[in-house]
Parts: C-alpha cells; structure tokens; sequence
C-alpha cells in the first residue's frame, strides 16, 4: 500500500553509463517513438476526424489529415442531441463531486489522523475496509436503494457516489501524518480551537495533497459511466458520457458528429493534463485502483 | 478551622469528584469533535459500500423485479448460476481477458518505464504521450476504437494493408473482438502501469546499482540481477491489481460491443449487468455478481499466497 502515496516523477535516475553504439542516438527511442505515437495518434486522429465531413471520412484511401475546417460534425451533435445540458449536467456533478470530495476528505483524513475520540479505530478500519469491494458488487443493492430514496433518474445520482471516498479519506489522512504536530500545538497554545487549528493552520499546508484529490475526483467524476448508467434514464439528466454511449448507439456511421462529441467530452481533461500534467501523474497511481 | 483554611484557598482544593467530571467533558467534548470531523464521511462511505454490499447478499436469496414484491427462494439463485451455461460462458471471457491483459499489462508497463527512465531526448513528449490515454474516459475511447476498427475504412485496416496484410473484421468477428478489447484495455491503462513501475525504479538505491557496476556488471546484468528483483513487490502488488481490475471488465465492453458479436465480448460484470437491469432479475444478478466477489477474493488471495511464499513482500 506504499504506493498509495502520490508520486512525483522526477529526473531520470539511471546511473548506468551508456554504451556508445552504432546509431547516433539511443536506442530506447527505437522503442519510445512507436509506442508513443500509437498511444498519442488516436487522440490526434480523433480531433482531425471531427472538423472532417462524412463523405471526406468514408473515402477511400482513409484521409488523415482534413481538407478544409468542417464544423459539420460540432453542429450535428450540439442541435441533434441534449449535448448541451449533457455537458452543464456533467460540470455540475464535477463540481459538486471535488467541492464535497475536498470538505469531506479533509476533515475526516484529519479526525482520523490527528484527533483521540470514541470509536476511531473502528471507523477507520471499516473504512479501509470497504476499498476491497468492488463496485460490481454494489451495483444492484445501490439502485435499489436510490430507487427507495426517490434519486434514481435525477442528477443526484450521478454525483452521489462521489461526495466522498475511502481513498480520498485515505490519502488525506497519509498526508496529515506526515505534517510535523509541531505547528498544531503552537496553534493550541495561541488559544485556538480544534477546527481553527484545522482550517488556518492545516489546511493552507495540504495544498498539494488537496490539488491531487481535486484532480482525482474530477477525473472519476467526470468519466464515470456506470453510476449515471444504470440510475439515470431520462435523456436531460444524463451526463456527457451516457449522452455519448446513447447517441453511438443511433448513429453508428455518423463519425463526423460522433468524434465532435468525442472530442467536446474530451477536451476539457486533455487541456487539465496539459496544464496540471504532475498532479494528474499523482493521481494515476491510485487512480487506476478505483475499481 | 479547616472551614477558614477553604475559605481563604478555595481553588486549591478541588473535589476529585469535580476532576472526575471535568475529565469526563474533556472526553465527551472531544468525542464530540472528533465525530465532527469523521462522522459525515465515514456514514457516507460505509452506507455506501458496507451496508449495501450486505444487502445484496440478501438480494441474492430473492427473486425479484423491483415491481412485484420479492420472494425468498433461498439460495436457489447461486444453484442455477453454478447450472447456468450463459455464466460459464461470461467466465471464460472474463478469463481470456484477464490472461491476456495483466501480463502484457505488466511487461509493457515495466518496458515502457524503464525506457522512459533514461537519460535522453524528448523524455517529457514521450512521458506526456503515453499517459494522455488515461484521462479519456470509457465512452469516448469506445467509439474511437470503433472508429479505428472500423473494418472498411478505419486506420487500423489502413495499416495492415500498407503492410500487405488483408484486412480484419476486428470488433465485428466473434473470435477477434475480445482480444481487440484487450488492445483497447491497454491502450487506456498502461499508463497505470508505467507510473507505479517508474516510482518503483526511483525508489531503488543508487548505490546499489554504483556497486554493481564497480563490481563489473554490465547494463544487461545491472537490469537482470539488480532491477528486476528490486521490482518484483511492486510487480506482485501491480499483477493482483491489474487482476480484480480486470476480472470487473464492464464499461469497455458495454462502448463497443455491447456484449457481441453473438455474446462473444460478454463479460460476467456485463452478464451482471444485462440479467438485472435489462431483464429486470436483480436478486439472480446479485447472486452471480457474488460468486464473482469470491472469485475474485480467491484469486487475490492465491497471488498473495503464492508472493509469500516466494518471499517477495508486497502487502
């Protein structure tokens, strides 16, 4: 569990010295070159396909590179579908996702990091506990359960199950531990209370760990497909990512449109991954055991 | 006497009853403010995850559509999915993924990162290109796969033509469109890999390394003798993962095949999903999704066993 901590990568640390060889220059790039631009090129491929039209797409021999700028694709998929409303309904579960996910997360990671009360073992195991069941597990008892609580086909359910998390609480609680206590006392000692020393003291230090959750939690958020799969089937409260599946599923042969959408439910953590590309390497590690 | 002496120093004697209870406040106070700061959380996470993951064993004992009222029929549900040629089938699949993805998973992943561990030119485009995949979610990357192979003029065709090869059914041929799944899997997951593997290789002492090569190893002995060992925790801790994640295979499946062609990509999460909430037989649904749960504890639990065993300390 050691590699639940965030990584950072840094400089390459190969020490061994390099052998000079026949090619004028390394051989890993022989290895890196096709392997990165078959991970790279799909996406390449998917926003050059969006601005092509239908016809220009089913020629033969297959265009990579589009002829002119064809908006096309973008107009089809904005009027011919609920795409707009998809997107605020998927803004808004994001934000509501990270700003609980932050509250919740941090408050708790601290509770059961730093403070003696009634109970916290146990809490705190039950909470480790749960991250070894799966979500398969938890599909058909959680809709049953919303359907009782009257949230099956709302908003809600999307963003329900990401309000908070086991490894949120998790994370956070790893990285309170590695603050020195130093800092809090003094807070005490100056009269603070237990949540003053929390918000002006802890808080502003745990910049980086709350980046890293934020980034976590809009990924899964954002992308989750199976939540608002099986809770939401009415058309306007579905997120981006059911609106895509259900409009793939009527217009198998509509690329233009179809890659458009793609790429409108795309961009938005593409250019976060640009942009913020070391938090969102942080929270690969762990991202990946979502489940 | 003793009257004037509590008199004149009323403070300094307290009663050991009053300490008793101002402790006690203490105590309950911080009770209080600890549960303030967990309480929420912890509700939320254990009523979503512990409570109805017990639930559904309950479920499991019931016929029910949700409509009419459930009736308990025992474990008769777990009886017909050991009977049930259609589970069988979903575990075969989810085998054949699973066979298929983790190892080439891990091997691609522990390539990839020690490539990306040398000292060399455009290190940062190569880093930023093999982990973009992982921030597209299920649903775009399968209609994107099923761009790429389309079989009349998608680029995957394109390229084993160019290669003088003819050309796939991919997605649409039922003994292909797994392992084009298990392509796509990678595509989107490798990035995991490399990242854990990368930490991995940062973590292993320099020095280590320094007296191998003083010792007169060459790069090939320094990485067979030296790497791989130290890699090998971390390579038991990525294979058990890779392994639940891949024993759940359901959203990849469900954006490009939905199951087919002719039930050949249906995975038991898909089977699972398709019994309860198209055919409307949650409590047959719940049953099969916990025989998967103990399928996949077992399986968890050999690997850690068998790590143990081979004293490679993971867990």
């Amino acid at each position: 569990m050691s590699l639940l901590r965030a990584v950072e990568i840094e400089e390459p640390s190969s020490t061994v010295p390099r052998k000079r060889g026949w090619l004028p220059f390394s051989g890993w790039h022989l290895l890196l070159m096709p392997v990165a631009l078959l991970f790279a090129l799909p996406l390449v491929q998917m926003v050059l396909t969006s601005f092509m039209t239908d016809a220009e797409i089913n020629s033969f021999p297959p265009k990579f590179i589009p002829t002119s700028i064809n908006l096309g694709g973008y107009q089809q998929f904005l009027t011919e579908s609920l795409a707009p409303r998809w997107m605020l309904n998927t803004v808004i579960v994001a934000t509501i996702s990270v700003i609980a996910h932050l509250i919740l997360c941090s408050t708790a990671g601290y509770g059961y990091a730093r403070l003696k009360f009634r109970g916290r073992n146990f809490g705190f195991f039950a909470i480790v506990a749960t991250i070894m069941i799966p979500t398969q597990l938890l599909m058909i008892p959680t809709y049953v359960m919303f359907s009782k609580l009257g949230v099956v086909d709302t908003l809600a359910a999307a963003f329900i199950p990401w309000l908070t998390s086991a490894f949120g609480i998790f994370l956070m609680r790893q990285f309170f531990l590695s603050l020195p206590k130093e800092l809090e006392e003094a807070g005490m000692i100056d009269g603070l209370t237990t949540f003053g020393v929390f918000r002006r003291i802890v808080l502003p230090l745990a910049k980086p760990a709350l980046a890293t959750l934020a980034v976590f939690t809009l990924l899964n958020s954002w992308n989750d497909l199976v939540w608002p799969l099986i809770a939401i089937s009415n058309q306007d409260n579905f997120t981006i990512q059911v609106g895509l599946t259900t409009f793939q599923g009527t217009r198998r042969t509509q690329w233009s449109a179809l890659m458009a959408g793609n790429v409108i439910a795309t961009l938005p953590l593409i250019v976060g991954f640009l942009i913020a590309q070391k938090q969102f390497v942080a929270t690969m590690t762990f991202s990946g055991l979502k489940g | 006497m003793s009257v004037s002496v509590d008199a004149v120093s009323p403070s300094l004697t307290v009663d050991p009853s009053d300490r008793r209870k101002q402790r006690r406040t203490q105590k309950r106070r911080a009770n209080v403010t600890g549960w303030t700061f967990v309480g929420v959380s912890t509700f939320m996470v254990i009523g979503l995850s512990i409570f109805p993951a017990a639930w559904a064993l309950l479920i499991s004992r019931r016929k029910w559509n949700l409509l009419s009222p459930p009736k308990d029929i025992g474990w008769k549900n777990y009886n017909t999915m050991v009977h049930d040629p259609d589970v069988w089938a979903a575990l075969r699949h989810t085998l054949f993924f699973t066979a298929l993805f983790v190892p080439i998973s891990i091997l691609l992943g522990m390539l990839i990162a020690v490539a990306l561990n040398q000292r060399i030119k455009l290190v940062g485009f190569y880093r930023t290109a093999i982990f973009i995949p992982f921030v597209a979610s299920a649903a775009a990357t399968g209609i994107l796969a099923g761009f790429v192979f389309e079989p009349n003029y998608g680029s995957a065709n394109d390229l084993l033509r160019r290669l003088g090869i003819p050309p796939q059914p991919f997605l649409e041929s039922p003994t292909q469109a797994m392992m084009v799944i298990v392509l796509i899997a990678l595509w989107g997951q490798v990035g995991f890999t490399v990242v854990v593997y990368l930490a991995a290789l940062q973590d292993i002492p320099k020095d280590v390394v320094e007296a191998a090569i003083v010792d007169g190893a060459n790069r090939r002995q320094v990485f067979r003798y030296v790497t791989i060992p130290e890699l090998a925790p971390v390579t038991v801790f990525t294979a058990v993962w890779q392994t639940i994640t891949a024993l759940q295979l359901f959203d990849l499946v469900y954006t490009t095949t939905r199951g087919g062609p002719i039930g050949s990509t249906t995975t038991l999460v898909y089977y699972v999903y398709q019994v309860a909430f198209q055919e409307s037989r949650f409590g047959y649904g719940a049953a099969v999704s916990y025989g998967l749960f103990a399928l996949t504890m077992i399986v968890t639990l050999f690997m850690i066993w068998y790590s143990r065993r081979t004293k490679i300390e993971a867990f």
